[in-house]
């Protein structure tokens, strides 16, 4: 997870490029070339966008700014960011919204048209496929984002389930965006921020999911992670843990009920910032646990990180240690997002 | 290539810009300040030897690669040192770096400014910036090192690999 300063830049390619472990294999003897660009590439290359490979495709780690200052600066104004490596469907027909309830565990019907959440693509033992933001634009349009590192088998996963689902007689079809390519901007005020909004890059990106306190699939949420372990339960729609009817529901209910053994946290730690693989331990020294990411607040200007811990061990203000190059940092279990979201909601 | 113009145009409605670094264009970035007198790795670490005391620090380029440093991680005083293996590390916001030793010896002494102010890497990385004193046990092992014509040709080759 570190090299040396020759090795600069890339340890975080390594550390968000883990979502995908294919990839990563595959970039070891990729070349430069065979990287994808996004239509925006030479934008980026004349805006002083650093690009770095990233889940096979070339994408600026950060611009002329540096990720602190970055990072600070969306929330004070607002970032726009080049997301088009991930990729965008569209679902449509009139059973599209229980087709996709099979897959994910959100209340889709209970969507209210132009709204959107967070939700989890799961697998038949409750483990997590990918996790993907969906818009319900009407009801029978769904539109959904899936991360770029899962695309190919998120793809198949949902073409699998679809032609069973038509042969069935069900009534949904899909559409891939690869026509187009999607942006993220994210801002405050838009007439106070005019002229302050600035191109920012993956490296902020990371700083600001962690600070949010949003998994990074691969990172903190995998094949075998549930979205109750997780701490994600609060997508599973009421309806959904009443009614089930999703891949792997029988675990992930059976968990709501009796309590995962284990669950993700958000933990404060002294010394040098946590990473991914670092051992948590209890005060005795015990192991508890291990960091899935972490690193340095930039809002905060403190350690912050996620892992998971026993449960039991999980709740805030629980005193734990933090292994880190053989030595023992304390730290303490906290309450997540670290920085306040403020997400916009419509009124 | 709509899209770029689209971006292109959306970017300027919004006066979207991508920021300057104060310290520097993205011309100087290039020619990070490399100082003549000392003595360098390929690992892009320091060393400058008086008399009988080796100072060691990591060099502007690195610095300027890492980004803002947010921990540092030091031996302890009356440890040894040795050539081309790590002595420490340096933390950014996005990544841990190992700090190699340019040179072998003993540790004399170590800068403790830099585990309330990091930052004095990234500020001054030649200066007040320094990481440990050593005494070296084989003065030998600087001939080894790159003067600082040879380091500014190494960095700007690497970068241009990059």
């Amino acid at each position: 997870m570190r090299g040396g300063l020759w090795q600069l830049g890339q340890s975080i390619t390594r550390r968000l490029g883990q979502s995908d472990k294919k990839t990563i294999a595959r970039r070891c003897y990729a070349s430069e070339a065979d990287l994808k660009k996004t239509v925006l590439y030479d934008f980026h290359i004349a805006n002083g966008g650093k690009m770095v490979p990233f889940a096979g495709w070339s994408m600026p780690i950060q611009y002329k700014d540096s990720i602190m200052e970055s990072t600070v600066n969306c929330r004070e104004n607002g970032s726009l960011f080049d997301v088009s490596h991930m990729c965008g469907l569209s679902l449509r027909g009139k059973d599209c919204v229980p087709f996709l309830e099979k897959l994910v565990v959100a209340d889709v019907a209970g969507l209210a048209p132009g709204t959107g959440s967070l939700t989890v693509f799961t697998n038949e033992k409750g483990g997590a496929i990918d996790d993907s933001v969906i818009t319900k634009v009407t009801d029978d349009h769904i539109y959904l984002v899936v991360n770029a590192g899962c695309r190919d088998k998120d793809l198949a996963h949902i073409e699998e389930h679809m032609k069973a689902f038509k042969a069935k007689g069900g009534d949904v079809s899909w559409h891939i965006y690869d026509e187009r390519s999607l942006l993220a901007l994210q801002v405050t005020i838009l007439e106070k921020s005019q002229g302050k909004v600035r191109l920012t890059g993956l490296g902020a990106r990371d700083s600001l999911r962690l600070e949010a306190g949003l998994c990074l699939y691969g990172n903190d949420m995998e094949q075998h992670t549930t979205p109750v372990e997780a701490g994600l339960t609060w997508a599973i729609g009421k309806r959904r843990r009443a009614e089930g009817g999703f891949l792997g529901a029988e675990v992930i209910l059976k968990q709501i009920a009796d309590g995962p053994s284990i669950r993700r946290v958000g933990l404060f730690s002294a010394g040098p910032p946590a990473r991914s693989h670092s051992e948590i331990q209890n005060e005795n020294g015990e192991n508890i646990g291990e960091v899935t990411s972490g690193g340095f607040s930039p809002c905060l200007k403190k350690n912050i990180g996620m892992g998971y811990v026993k449960s039991g061990l999980h709740k805030p203000g629980t005193k734990v240690n933090i292994v880190i190059r053989g030595k023992a940092y304390e730290g303490s279990v906290t309450k997540m997002p670290f920085v306040p979201t403020k997400y916009y909601k419509p009124t | 290539m709509a899209l770029r113009i689209w971006a292109s145009s959306t970017a300027n409605a919004l006066r979207l810009s991508s920021a300057t670094r104060p310290h520097f264009s993205p011309l100087s970035r290039c020619f990070s300040s490399v100082l003549e007198g000392l003595k360098y790795a390929n690992s892009h670490e320091w060393v400058k030897h008086e008399g009988s005391v080796a100072t060691i620090g990591i060099t502007d380029h690195a610095q300027d690669h890492l980004g803002e440093v947010v921990f540092v991680e030091l031996p302890e005083i009356g440890g040894s040192v040795t050539k081309a293996t790590g002595f420490g590390a340096v933390e950014s916001v996005k990544a841990t770096s190992d700090v190699n030793s340019p040179i072998s010896g003993e540790v004399v002494e170590v800068n403790s400014k830099l585990s309330a102010t990091p930052g004095l890497i990234n500020s001054s990385p030649y200066e007040d910036g320094w990481m440990i004193k050593v005494k070296p046990s084989n003065p030998s092992e600087l001939d080894c090192l790159m003067g600082a014509k040879d380091y500014t040709k190494f960095c700007e080759e690497e970068d241009a690999a990059h």
